[in-house]
Formats: C-alpha cells, sequence, structure tokens
C-alpha cells in the first residue's frame, strides 16, 4: 500500500518542480499545473503517512528515512500556507525540488517500511516537534532565499523586474520573521521536551544535541535582534538561513554520527 | 443587415487630421443618431487616436458613403484630402478591428485599459439595434477576456506608473505608505498621482520656492517644508520623488545613511526624475535603499511594452476566436428566418389537418386527444430537426444564404404575403 502512494505522491512533487521550473520562464498555465501537482502530491503523502500510521507497531518515523518523509511532508504543508497565492507560487521553485528529493531519499533509507519502534510518548513528541520545527525553518529560509533573489534583482535595477509575479520584499520580509518565530517556538518546546526524555531515560549530551542548541541561539538571537534592534531586511535573511545551515547538519548527525 | 465601419485613426492619419474629426461624448452620440436612420443602425467611437463609424445597414454601400460623407463634413476638408487615410471595412473585418480595438491591440501602447471604457461608452450613446448591439456587446466581453486570460495589461506603460509597480515590488500595497515629493514641478507631480492612485499618501512637498512648496501642499494635504528641512524627514518617509530643475545632488548618501538608524530597517524606495540627478547615486548602495532614475525606469518601461508586444500574441488568438464566434452568429441571421417559418409553415398545417379531423376526433377521450396532438407534433419535429440542423450548420459557410433560399423556394415560404 505504501508503495502505492509512494510513487504517485514522488511523481505528483516532480511534476510540481518541473512546471515551476516552466513558471519561472513563462508565468501562466504551468504554475496552475505545479499548485496541482503539490496539492495532489501532498494528499497522497498524507494519506502515505495515515497508512503507515495505521500498519506500524509504533512510532515508525525515528528512524532517519522515516523522519525525512514526515520532515518532507511538514515542509509541503507549510508551504502550501502560502504557495496557493499566485505572487507565492515561485518560491514552490525551492520547496518542490527539495520536497521530491528528501521524499525520493526517505524512501531509499527505508522511511516507508511498516516497523515502528517504541521511543516512548515523550520521545515521539519531541521528534515530531523538532520536525515541524526543521520544516518551519525551511520555509522561512526559502522565503529569505527568495527575498535575497528578489532583493538582487531591484539592487541590480533588472529590466524586466516586474514581468515575474513575486512578492513585495516587505511581505517577504515579514513572512519569514513570523515563521521563523513560530518556528522557534516549536524548537524551544521540542529541546525542553528533549532535556525531559534525556533527564528520565539517561543519555549523553550528542553533536546533534550541540548542533540543535546552535542553531536555537541563532535563532534566538534573530528573534531578540528582530524586536529589539529592528533586524530587517538583507541582514535578517542572511541570518535565518545561517540558521538553517546548522539545520541541515542536524538531521544526518542525529542518525549517522 | 450587413456591418460596415469608416474610420480614421493614428495608423494612417497625422493628428492634425485626426483632430479634425474628434468628437466628444455628444457630438459622438448625435452622429451616431444621424446616421441611424430608415432602420439603421450606427455607433460612433472616437477618441485622441481614432473616430470610427460603425455601422448596420440593409445596404452597406450607401451606408458607408453616407457615413465617409458625415466625415468629411466634420473634417471641413475635401473629400480628396481625406480619403486617403480613411479605412473601410464590412462584416467579419470589421467585426475583428472593433474586437481588437476594444482588446488594445489597435491603440499605441497594447493592452491599454482606457480604450474599454471609450467603446463602452460609444456602445451606451450610440443608436444600436440587434446587430451593433451583439457586436459590442462581445467587443467588449472580448477586450475584458483579453486582458484577464493573458499579461498584456498587467505592466506599466509610462515611467510614473512605472515607478509606482516599482514601489510595489517592495511595499506591496501603498496604503498609508507617505511619499516625500521633492520639487513641485509637472514630472513629479505625475508620479506621485500615480502612486497616490495606489492608496499612498503625500506627506510632505519640499521646494525651493516655499509659495510652490505651500501651494502644492495644501492640494495634497501635505506639510510645506524647505529644500534643507528634508533630512529629518528621509527618517519619516517610505517613498521619495525627487524631480528639481537643482543643479547638483539635494539629497546626499550621507543624508540617507543619517536616517537609517531611525528607520529601524523599513525600506526606502527614490524615484529621481530630474536631469541632473537630485538625488546621490551612492544612495542605492546602502541597505534597504532602492533608487532608480529616469534611465533605469525608462528601461524598465521598455522591456515592460516588449513584454506587452509578447502577450499581445496570445489576445490575438483570443480575439480571433471571439470575431468567429460573431461571424457565426451574424450568418445564422440570414438562415433563422427561414428555419423560423419553415416550423411556422409546418405547425400550421398540423394544425390545419387537426382541425379538419374535429369532427371524428371529438369521439376521444382527453387523453387520447392529448396522445394525438403529441404523436404529430413529434412527427413534425423529427422531419424538421435534421434540416435545421444542416441549415445551422450550412449558415457559418457560404451556403447558408443559398440554404435558406432553397428551403423558402421549395417549401413557398413567404408566397402568401406577395
Amino acid at each position: 500500500m505504501a508503495e502505492l502512494l509512494f510513487w504517485p505522491a514522488l511523481l505528483a512533487y516532480g511534476e510540481a518542480a518541473v512546471a515551476y521550473g516552466a513558471e519561472a520562464r513563462r508565468p501562466g498555465f504551468a504554475g496552475r499545473l505545479a499548485i496541482w501537482g503539490v496539492r495532489v502530491g501532498w494528499l497522497l503523502q498524507t494519506a502515505l503517512l495515515a497508512t503507515q500510521g495505521a500498519r506500524a507497531d509504533g512510532f515508525p518515523w525515528s528512524s532517519w528515512g522515516g523522519a525525512l518523509n514526515l520532515f518532507a511532508w511538514l515542509v509541503v504543508a507549510a508551504y502550501l500556507i502560502w504557495g496557493c497565492r499566485p505572487r507565492f507560487r515561485l518560491l514552490g521553485l525551492a520547496v518542490m525540488p527539495l520536497a521530491a528529493v528528501l521524499l525520493a531519499l526517505a524512501y531509499v533509507g527505508g522511511g516507508f517500511a511498516a516497523r515502528g519502534d517504541h521511543p516512548g510518548t515523550l520521545l515521539a513528541l519531541h521528534v515530531a516537534v523538532m520536525l515541524a520545527a526543521f520544516a518551519g525553518f525551511t520555509l522561512a529560509a526559502g522565503l529569505s532565499a527568495f527575498f535575497l533573489w528578489h532583493e538582487r534583482g531591484l539592487k541590480r535595477r533588472e529590466p524586466r523586474i516586474l514581468r515575474l509575479r513575486v512578492p513585495p520584499l516587505e511581505t517577504l520580509d515579514r513572512l519569514a520573521a513570523r515563521s521563523l518565530t513560530v518556528s522557534f517556538g516549536a524548537l524551544t518546546l521540542a529541546i525542553a521536551l528533549g532535556v525531559v526524555s534525556l533527564a528520565r531515560d539517561g543519555g549523553r549530551f550528542d553533536a546533534a544535541m550541540a548542533a540543535t542548541l546552535a542553531a536555537w541561539l541563532v535563532y534566538a538571537l534573530f528573534v531578540l535582534l528582530r524586536s529589539r534592534a529592528g533586524l530587517h531586511g538583507r541582514r535578517a535573511a542572511h541570518v535565518s538561513l545561517a540558521g538553517f545551515a546548522l539545520v541541515v547538519l542536524v538531521l544526518p548527525i542525529t542518525h549517522f554520527a | 443587415m450587413r456591418l460596415g465601419l469608416v474610420g480614421i485613426s493614428h495608423h494612417r492619419a497625422p493628428v492634425e487630421l485626426r483632430e479634425r474629426v474628434a468628437l466628444d461624448a455628444d457630438g459622438a452620440a448625435a452622429l451616431a443618431r444621424a446616421l441611424a436612420v430608415d432602420g439603421a443602425e450606427a455607433v460612433c467611437l472616437s477618441t485622441c487616436n481614432r473616430t470610427e463609424l460603425y455601422l448596420a445597414h440593409a445596404d452597406p454601400a450607401s451606408a458607408k458613403a453616407q457615413a465617409a460623407e458625415a466625415l468629411d463634413a466634420l473634417s471641413g476638408l475635401e473629400s480628396q484630402q481625406l480619403s486617403p487615410a480613411l479605412y473601410r471595412l464590412r462584416d467579419e473585418a470589421a467585426a475583428l478591428h472593433l474586437f481588437r480595438v476594444a482588446a488594445g491591440l489597435d491603440s499605441m501602447v497594447p493592452g491599454e485599459g482606457e480604450i474599454l471604457g471609450q467603446v463602452r461608452a460609444a456602445y451606451e450613446r450610440g443608436a444600436p439595434g440587434t446587430l451593433l448591439d451583439r457586436l459590442f456587446r462581445q467587443a467588449l466581453h472580448a477586450g475584458k477576456k483579453a486582458r484577464t486570460h493573458t499579461a498584456i495589461a498587467e505592466s506599466p506603460a509610462s515611467v510614473s506608473a512605472a515607478a509606482a509597480a516599482l514601489a510595489q515590488q517592495v511595499f506591496g500595497e501603498l496604503d498609508g505608505r507617505r511619499i516625500l515629493l521633492v520639487g513641485a514641478g509637472k514630472v513629479s507631480d505625475l508620479a506621485a498621482r500615480n502612486l497616490l492612485s495606489r492608496g499612498a499618501r503625500i506627506s510632505f512637498v519640499a521646494n525651493r520656492s516655499p509659495d510652490r512648496a505651500a501651494e502644492l501642499a495644501e492640494r495634497f494635504g501635505a506639510q510645506p517644508l524647505q529644500l534643507d528641512e528634508i533630512r529629518p524627514e528621509l527618517e519619516r518617509a517610505d517613498v521619495v520623488v525627487s524631480s528639481t530643475s537643482a543643479p547638483g545632488f539635494v539629497v546626499g548618501r550621507d543624508d540617507v545613511a543619517a536616517a537609517l538608524p531611525a528607520r529601524k530597517g523599513r525600506p526606502l524606495f527614490l524615484i529621481d526624475l530630474a536631469v541632473p540627478r537630485d538625488l546621490d547615486p551612492a544612495i542605492h548602495e546602502l541597505d534597504g535603499c532602492f533608487l532608480y532614475d529616469i534611465d533605469d525606469l525608462e528601461q524598465v518601461v521598455a522591456e515592460s511594452l516588449a513584454g506587452r508586444r509578447r502577450e499581445a500574441e496570445r489576445a490575438e488568438a483570443i480575439v480571433a476566436a471571439e470575431a468567429d464566434r460573431f461571424r457565426a452568429w451574424h450568418a445564422s441571421l440570414d438562415v433563422v428566418p427561414a428555419i423560423a417559418s419553415l416550423r411556422a409553415r409546418a405547425e400550421e398545417i398540423r394544425a390545419g389537418e387537426l382541425a379538419k379531423l374535429e369532427g371524428r376526433l371529438g369521439r376521444l377521450s382527453d387523453a387520447e386527444r392529448r396522445a394525438v396532438e403529441s404523436a404529430t407534433a413529434q412527427i413534425l419535429n423529427k422531419l424538421l430537426h435534421l434540416p435545421t440542423v444542416r441549415m445551422k450548420q450550412a449558415a457559418v459557410t457560404a451556403d447558408g444564404v443559398v440554404y435558406a433560399d432553397a428551403v423558402r423556394h421549395l417549401f413557398g415560404l413567404g408566397e402568401e404575403e406577395r
């Protein structure tokens, strides 16, 4: 059953990624095809996760493949909040190829096996909230990258700047900050859950925890500077991307270090 | 009824000639009414780029001659002077022309929006009948469709519109955004008006002449400033529009840099419409500051117009499809009366035959009588269905009229009246 849902979901994400490429060259019909690919793919992946959850004995997303599967789903879900709006369509150019690659990697890594483990409710909650926070940071990074790309176009005074339908700079800046702030709250909660779980079940402070704490510090700095010193625009985007670079490190370290 | 068009436009006539036949709304309405006599229909479309007379008349040649005479009379010139600039189109060509006009494809700036309103006004004030009513309604539909299904009308076509569109790339909606207007000339006034139309607010007007600054500030409900009072307001403004005749920079890089800490990361968009330039180009290097001068804006407009021309190809296809629909409808006008007469004649025969049988049918119950009526009506419908369909199909080809005449002849339709 999981196989039956995986391939169409991957196909839909792939179609969306290709269609977003076409949309960037010639806005119009390709954008509509892309957004339908995202919707259909996400629904299929939702069904896939539900099937997996129902069949597994335990929590099937604590393996790195399973975590990637859930992570990809959360990233696309976060994207869908804004991605359906015409001006945000091009954000899909960054998000959907990533989602398709993550889903394929999850498959290769055995993320769809019907077995689960029993990490306990607290740890399962920790993993789920952590992945949700990471998905939010991914979206914030996508928005920040989009901001930098659009800002560069305005700074270079590109004559064709008005031809692409992209969100205004201020909107991108605001949405990236909002996604990041909400995700920071989730990350804080996930870390707290992890600390409680660590204290209860025992364990050592490892590289994944160090990278997670470093990411937390970067994002805490962002939230602080945003509220106190008016961190906006290009600098804010750079901080968001720096935090995301640490997030990118955390997932592999968690399972391979 | 045939459709005819006589017109003059910027494609073939210089402004000296066009202005001679230009009419205001009342004049255009009066001319349309004057031409709509003896069952004819007329609509006059007069804008700064064109004056066109659309006519529906049984005799298109004489109608067009009348229209050309009317334009000659308007111009006050000899007919041979105006005639070379006039174009005369009929039927499908005239319809396609109007659809292209409504879509902005015949305009100087492809896709410009004003023409659609002008076509609507001409239609509402003209003297349309069945044919022109359908033609103009469909033209308005085609014009709207071309604009909504393509991006032909999306990009700005003037420097001031480009400046406003670029400001929207930074801020999104401009509602409540504060504009600092430096210089009180016509150019900055035009740009400011464009920003105002998108919801921005002119908060400050700075000018070398205090009187002129006060005059303009009063008009916009803004605060007047001297040129040396600009600096503190750079902390509060979102958009700066500058167009003075000052020989040097009015706002320097250091002025803007000094305002940045107080702005707390809010972007600043600056438009320099002056030559020589008013705003130091180095301002553009500052974080969160975007400075566009007249050359930058003109490049954006040129690219935007090129984009409109590319979109025009897609709009042409939409307009052609609409013109085909109109042609099919127009052609059906030739056969519809014949079909209606044929069906009326058949129904008359059916009713007559049933009346002859009335004596014998009297013995039937109401249910049996209804069954007989229904059966005879069905026989008629089935018999006439295929000829009706075939005639409608033929209507869109050149054979439509031939078919209609053949049916009239074979069934003797209309002979009673002769």
